[in-house]
């Protein structure tokens, strides 16, 4: 039992990761597309929103991989081996997307120096989303073997169905960012800017979110199996579809705080969506949160600290939110 | 090259880089507050002006250190799953309460640099505070589980499975103190050293630069205490060292022939194939005395093991001798500080052969602190786990693994390049009016 509440906290905090996180990577795609009369004044608006929070929202991440390390070993290890390649790869994305970040902030703000950053920045922002996206998929696909067992470092990951999923958790991420930066944005024009952004991003992740869909009848037939047919299938998804209109709605009539809390909402139940999906495997279809758990003297031990560390984090999140982001109490 | 030299290459890279943002991250917000600390006090706008700087300076170097971690973290998985798989459980503690602390780091960091103005005065040196503990924090933790590679405990091995995991005794094994003690004052001595060296260097150029006194003047009270105490927390680390791995122990010395009376040896090169250590200076019975408070005791030599047991005996040795040089001519300048401080409490810190003496020792505590973790972590090969698991088991079955270390590497060498150069034009250069914070 414990085991599983482990992890289902270790699905909580991924999708803080993607709330958050998410976002702050989302901001990088925006910054690419940065366009219009307002261009200049959107890649303020973002650096802005972003600088404070990214490097908080970036440990969500490392608490996703301790407790999977800690809980789970067998799996992380299985995690590590398989997918050596687009993780490298994913790694090089976050050294880049952080570093370029900040170098931007404290270098001369020469046009062109900032542009070199901005740019290393936002391609990095848009080639991570993808690589976590693969990763997730390809842990879903079925596809993960144990070296031993024949299992390839390749196949697993380059595949329609992992690709499928980068590209919706890069849709999801810039659509999380457009729309909180809406309600970010000091003043009506600029609001609007990331309001028709956010429209067209929510399009991409029905469109993406589709393509996946499809694609794992073939590409990950468990995951596809539990989505048609499993027991918290149709509550889960049919709230996905109200929040997703909601937010939408929200969208079009300017009710921006409103379109935040939907947003977070359908992006929150889409991954519940895929966690409940996959439940019970961690790496389909080798290890169960049962089979790869530790024993009790270890789990037992570890909840009682996640749990008294998210009393300290709390507050502590909460003081960020509430000074940068105009969070009411 | 093999995948598993590739491989620890690759792991050595990293933690080159990363452990100096590391050391940094630990104690530069601490000078950053003492700094915010002493402008509430006395109101000179120069410490404001100096919180600022090195708030900015933390930022960067923060930043760095937090995507190499980040790197860190997932490559003990991606290089070394089997030692992941068999030892994440056992482990995995104080890497959990480290992701707590550096939460709490990463979040007050948010709020002290952004937050000038938008929190009170009092919050704002607060969350300095918070960021200065929970990166010690931080640092102890993740030392404690290099430490239980060393000293591995809190399990039992019944037929090579590890059975009956105790967590919290596995974070209390014999090496825990020590290091993260040896290691907590590293951070501290080697970034006040450096930090003093940098702005002693300018202050022989403009000798009255308010700035750059207050500055070298902090830095330098933070360095010398830690330095002067360093030897002291070596002297215990040894002393683990010489009861818990002998073999390590005698490394360091290059000393092969187990024996009563055992000499220290300074410098020499340890000649493996002959089993003796040459041009050595001989301080008789020097290190039974030192490792085991004994004139006479018996000291066993690498003779005494395998040889398949052996680490890298010379890198071993001179990595030693080098972390020790360093470390005793810090500590020499830290008592010269103390004694200049005392008599000279209103020209202090300026006289210019001082001055040049703190500019020389500014890299010290880094080239110590890279030594060290030299003798750390090539003193335990070829064990991973010491006496359990060796590192040629747990390196991952991944072939051409000397991409990713050539990735890493040249990545590296790049953002070390880039960090260098920002941190000298925008943190370092003399305040030369506004600019944003």
């Amino acid at each position: 039992m414990v085991e599983v509440i482990i992890a289902g906290l270790m699905a909580g905090a991924l999708i803080l990761y993607a709330l958050l996180g998410g976002a702050d990577y989302g901001g990088g795609v925006w910054d690419l597309l940065a366009t219009g009369p307002r261009a200049r004044e959107q890649r303020q608006l973002i650096a802005d929103a972003i600088a404070p929070v990214w490097e908080a929202n970036h440990v969500w991440l490392i608490l996703v991989l301790v407790i999977l390390f800690t809980a789970f070993p067998p799996a992380f290890a299985a995690i590590g081996t398989a997918l050596h390649i687009p993780l490298t790869l994913m790694l090089v994305g976050v050294v880049l997307r952080g570093t370029a970040f900040t170098f931007r902030h404290y270098d001369d703000q020469h046009d062109q120096v900032q542009r070199r950053w901005s740019l290393i920045f936002s391609i990095a922002s848009i080639i991570t989303p993808i690589l976590l996206g693969v990763s997730v998929g390809a842990v879903a696909s079925g596809n993960i073997r144990a070296p031993e067992a024949g299992g390839s470092f390749i196949w697993p990951w380059l595949a329609p169905f992992p690709f499928a999923v980068g590209f919706l958790a890069l849709a999801l991420f810039a659509f999380l960012a457009a729309v909180f930066l809406t309600v970010e944005a000091g003043d009506r024009a600029l609001a609007d800017d990331f309001r028709r952004r956010a429209i067209w991003a929510g399009i991409a992740v029905f469109v993406t979110a589709g393509l996946a869909l499809l694609l794992a009848r073939r590409g990950a037939p468990i995951i596809w199996e539990h989505l048609l047919r499993g027991r918290w299938a149709a509550p889960l998804q049919i709230a996905t579809a109200l929040a997703a209109i909601g937010a939408f709605a929200a969208l079009w009539t300017r009710r921006f705080r409103l379109s935040r809390l939907l947003a977070a909402a359908q992006v929150s139940l889409i991954l519940a969506g895929w966690a409940t999906a996959q439940f019970p495997w961690l790496v389909v279809p080798e290890h169960t949160i049962q089979s790869a758990a530790a024993p009790d003297s270890v789990l037992r031990p570890l909840l009682v600290a996640l749990l008294i560390g998210a009393l300290v984090l709390a507050p502590s999140v909460y003081t960020l939110m509430r000074v940068f982001k105009g969070v009411k109490s | 090259m093999s995948d598993l030299l590739a491989a620890r290459s690759q792991m050595a890279v990293s933690l080159i880089f990363h452990i100096v943002f590391a050391a940094i991250g630990i104690a530069m917000p601490l000078l950053m507050v003492i700094a915010e600390w002493r402008w509430q006090r006395t109101g000179d706008e120069e410490y404001l002006t100096l919180a600022k700087r090195w708030g900015r300076g933390t930022a960067i170097l923060f930043a760095v250190g937090a995507v190499s971690g980040t790197v860190l973290s997932f490559e003990l998985g991606l290089l070394w799953p089997r030692f992941m798989g068999y030892a994440g459980a056992i482990i995995g503690m104080p890497f959990s309460l480290e992701g707590f602390a550096f939460f709490t780091e990463a979040v007050f960091l948010g709020v002290y640099l952004y937050g000038w103005g938008k929190v009170s005065p009092r919050a704002h040196l607060l969350s300095g505070v918070a960021v200065a503990v929970s990166g010690m924090l931080s640092g102890i933790f993740v030392v404690i589980a290099n430490a239980w590679m060393n000293t591995p405990a809190g399990f039992t091995l019944v037929n090579g499975v590890p059975t009956d995991i105790r967590p919290f005794a596995a974070m209390a094994n014999p090496h825990a103190f020590p290091q993260t003690l040896h290691m907590t004052l590293a951070a501290y001595a080697a970034t006040g050293f450096a930090v003093a060296g940098i702005h002693a260097l300018l202050l022989r150029r403009d000798p009255n630069n308010g700035f750059h006194r207050k500055a070298c003047g902090i830095a330098l009270a933070v360095g010398a205490v830690t330095a002067v105490l360093q030897p002291f927390s070596g002297d215990i680390m040894a002393k683990a060292v010489a009861r818990n791995q002998p073999v390590k122990l005698a490394a360091f010395e290059g000393h092969f022939e187990t024996r009563r009376g055992a000499p220290l040896h300074i410098g020499g090169w340890p000649d493996e194939t002959k089993g003796e250590t040459r041009w050595a200076l001989k301080i008789p019975k020097g290190l039974s005395l030192l490792a085991f408070n004994d004139p006479d005791a018996e000291v066993r030599g690498l003779n005494d093991f395998p040889r398949e047991n052996w680490p890298p005996v010379a890198i071993v040795h001179l990595a030693f001798q080098l972390m020790v040089a360093c470390g005793t001519v810090m500590a020499l300048v830290g008592l010269w500080a103390t004694w200049r401080r005392w008599r000279h409490p209103v020209s202090w810190p300026a006289s210019r052969r001082f001055l040049l003496a703190l500019a020389l020792s500014a890299p010290l505590g880094f080239v110590a602190i890279e030594a060290g973790w030299i003798v750390t972590e090539v003193g335990r090969q070829p064990w991973i786990i010491y006496g359990i698991m060796r590192t040629e088991d747990a390196v991952t079955p991944m072939p051409g693994l000397i991409v990713p270390f050539l990735t890493f590497t040249v990545l590296y060498l790049l953002l070390g390049a880039m960090t260098v150069w920002l941190i000298w034009r925008q943190v370092i250069a003399s305040p030369r009016g506004a600019r944003h914070g």
